[in-house]
């Protein structure tokens, strides 16, 4: 991937990380996982997808299903960004007279499907799949999950029928950013090995630094992975990520910034100054 | 006409239907061979099978599902809600072994809630046919609509010719002045032994098949309550969330009240064993239930019943 371009990326994801602060007040958002997310959905809808303002109702055009759902900021972010959406609407975050809020929903162009409880949209992805496979398509289709949702069974039940269906046009991406709501992941259920286990479930797996572009084009550009066999793709993030005042943190998961460190934390994205953070984590889980 | 021989006519009639099963195959064991790829087995995984449906119908496919009723009204239940029930998708599901029909099964196999369920799903639309006459008269139309369905399959053979069916109503056998009974799925065949028994008491009598649960026929509630003495409401079904609090329902957003004996399975599970056996056990023979409502036994002797074949 040439420099220009990680340049161009990293400069649309900087830009997608200010939307998702600038969402993290009057109400909040899922900061951490939505900046985690920011540079893998910046390059799947940059770079990868066939998805543009003008194929939204194609049905050759790529799908992407989210969902953790919590990231939902980052899509709306690259939407902005990308020309899927206005910029102005970002404003309305949790507004009456808009429909963005906590979870994607449909009513947004270009959110393929509503989502929210987890360990849904895997099998949904699969229908998709399904019916492209069955058409002849060449479309592909991505599914976004959390590390924290591959506790939900039915991740794993859509592993084995994506599986025994030979879905080879079908990316899981995991955004594995190693924490769920209120813990590290490996406090709780453990999920290494995960590659091991995708592979052992008859996936074919990569696994690569989900903030590096160079890695995630060296990733993608390599899909179909293995013919007849679903492909994952386990991106190490980092919640929280490019605001080190929260990076890492079990605490900062759900936030709801005041104004004021909303303005300091854009100032910590440019490389400022860490914030003095006073406004506790809400638990909504 | 079988319902698996309707189900493969309309799937090759129309490429836009997919057959899935979570490898419930007793409705469909030839369509495999007859749809090639449009026939879906996603092995025992409701909540999946479900999911995937979805994405099917999000690609413009009609999805027909199958599976045991109580993994699918229960196990599936929050997919069914969230994936086909938010975004109105034509997923279109067929419950087999609704209620008494998992006979020997035991409680874990006991769909007795699942129109309770069902009904509480916006965009849901619920049927519970009679028999195979009854079901494949209203299939046609239950599949072509475009929300979401939720059919108790009945697929008992009886002797008995039903209406045409029509979307949101009842199938109005008759009115009583002194007794009408309102019913839906397999028991509509023990309703009508019962509706002999009370005619040859000397009652005037009155039957309604319930067959489309929701949309629910309001009006055909509202005349049996207004012209029958007393008003039946027969049941394989808990006692909450089904037909008689369907009447309750309507009944109170019309401001009315009325005498209403429930017949149903109130706040327990049956006992297993072959559905002759059941019915009897049970007290839901056609014989039992016009006793019931007589309050005194009589002569008449109960039709043997055919079992049904092992199917799972």
């Amino acid at each position: 991937m040439h420099q220009t371009q990680i340049n161009r990326l990293e400069a649309i994801a900087l830009n997608v990380r200010e939307h998702i602060i600038k969402m993290s007040t009057d109400g909040g958002c899922f900061v951490g996982a939505s900046l985690s997310a920011a540079d893998l959905i910046v390059y799947l809808y940059s770079e990868f997808l066939n998805v543009n303002a003008g194929n939204l109702n194609d049905s050759n055009r790529d799908y992407l299903f989210l969902s953790k759902g919590h990231d939902v900021p980052a899509l709306y972010g690259t939407f902005a960004e990308l020309g899927l959406l206005e910029k102005e609407r970002l404003q309305n975050h949790l507004s009456l007279n808009d429909n963005i809020y906590w979870h994607p929903n449909t009513k947004i162009p270009g959110i393929e499907f509503h989502s929210g409880s987890l360990g849904h949209l895997p099998s949904v992805a699969i229908g998709v799949a399904m019916d492209i496979k069955i058409r002849g398509g060449n479309n592909k289709v991505i599914c976004v999950m959390g590390d924290g949702e591959l506790n939900e069974g039915t991740c794993w039940e859509a592993a084995l029928v994506a599986n025994a269906y030979k879905l080879d046009n079908l990316i899981f991406v995991i955004d594995r950013n190693h924490f769920q709501a209120n813990m590290a992941t490996e406090d709780l259920l453990p999920l290494e090995p995960l590659h091991d286990k995708f592979t052992a479930f008859g996936a074919a797996v990569k696994r690569i630094n989900g903030h590096d572009f160079e890695a995630l084009h060296e990733a993608f550009s390599a899909y179909p992975f293995e013919a007849g066999k679903v492909n994952v793709v386990i991106a190490d993030t980092v919640r929280g990520k490019g605001l080190p005042s929260i990076e890492r943190r079990a605490d900062r998961w759900f936030c709801n910034f005041n104004a004021q460190e909303v303005d300091s934390l854009l100032k910590e994205l440019h490389g400022e100054h860490a914030t003095q953070l006073t406004s506790e984590t809400l638990v909504v889980r | 006409m079988t319902y698996e021989e309707l189900l493969t006519e309309t799937a090759l009639n129309d490429d836009s239907f997919i057959v899935m099963t979570a490898e419930n195959r007793a409705l469909v064991r030839n369509i495999p061979a007859k749809l090639g790829n449009r026939f879906i087995d996603t092995g025992i995984t409701e909540q999946t099978m479900i999911g995937a449906a979805a994405g099917l119908a999000l690609r413009g496919r009609i999805p027909v599902v199958h599976a045991l009723a109580s993994f699918l009204s229960m196990r599936a239940f929050e997919f069914i809600r969230t994936d086909a029930g938010i975004p109105k998708l034509p997923v279109k599901l067929s419950s087999f072994i609704p209620g008494f029909l998992s006979d020997g099964n035991g409680p874990t196999h006991q769909a007795l809630e699942d129109i309770a369920l069902m009904c509480g799903i916006p965009n849901m639309t619920v049927f519970a046919p009679a028999d195979e006459d009854d079901l494949v008269k209203m299939l046609p139309q239950v599949w072509k609509h475009p929300n979401p369905s939720y059919v108790r399959i009945n697929t008992r053979k009886t002797d008995y010719v039903h209406a045409p069916f029509e979307w949101g109503k009842a199938e109005i056998v008759s009115i009583g002045e002194d007794v009408t009974i309102l019913t839906y799925g397999l028991l509509f065949e023990q309703a009508l032994i019962a509706a002999e028994v009370l005619k040859s008491e000397g009652l005037s009598v009155g039957l309604i098949n319930m067959r489309s649960l929701k949309p629910v026929d309001e009006r055909a509630i509202l005349e049996a309550t207004r012209e029958s003495r007393l008003t039946i409401t027969l049941e394989d079904h808990f006692q909450t969330g089904g037909l008689y609090s369907i009447v309750a329902t309507v009944l109170l957003k019309h401001g009315l009240t009325a005498n209403v004996l429930p017949i149903a399975l109130n706040e327990r599970w049956f006992k297993p064993s072959l559905l002759p056996n059941v019915l009897q056990h049970e007290g839901f023979t056609g014989k039992q239930v016009a006793e019931r409502i007589l309050g005194y036994k009589t002569f008449f002797t109960q039709p043997k019943m055919a079992v049904p074949e092992f199917s799972e």
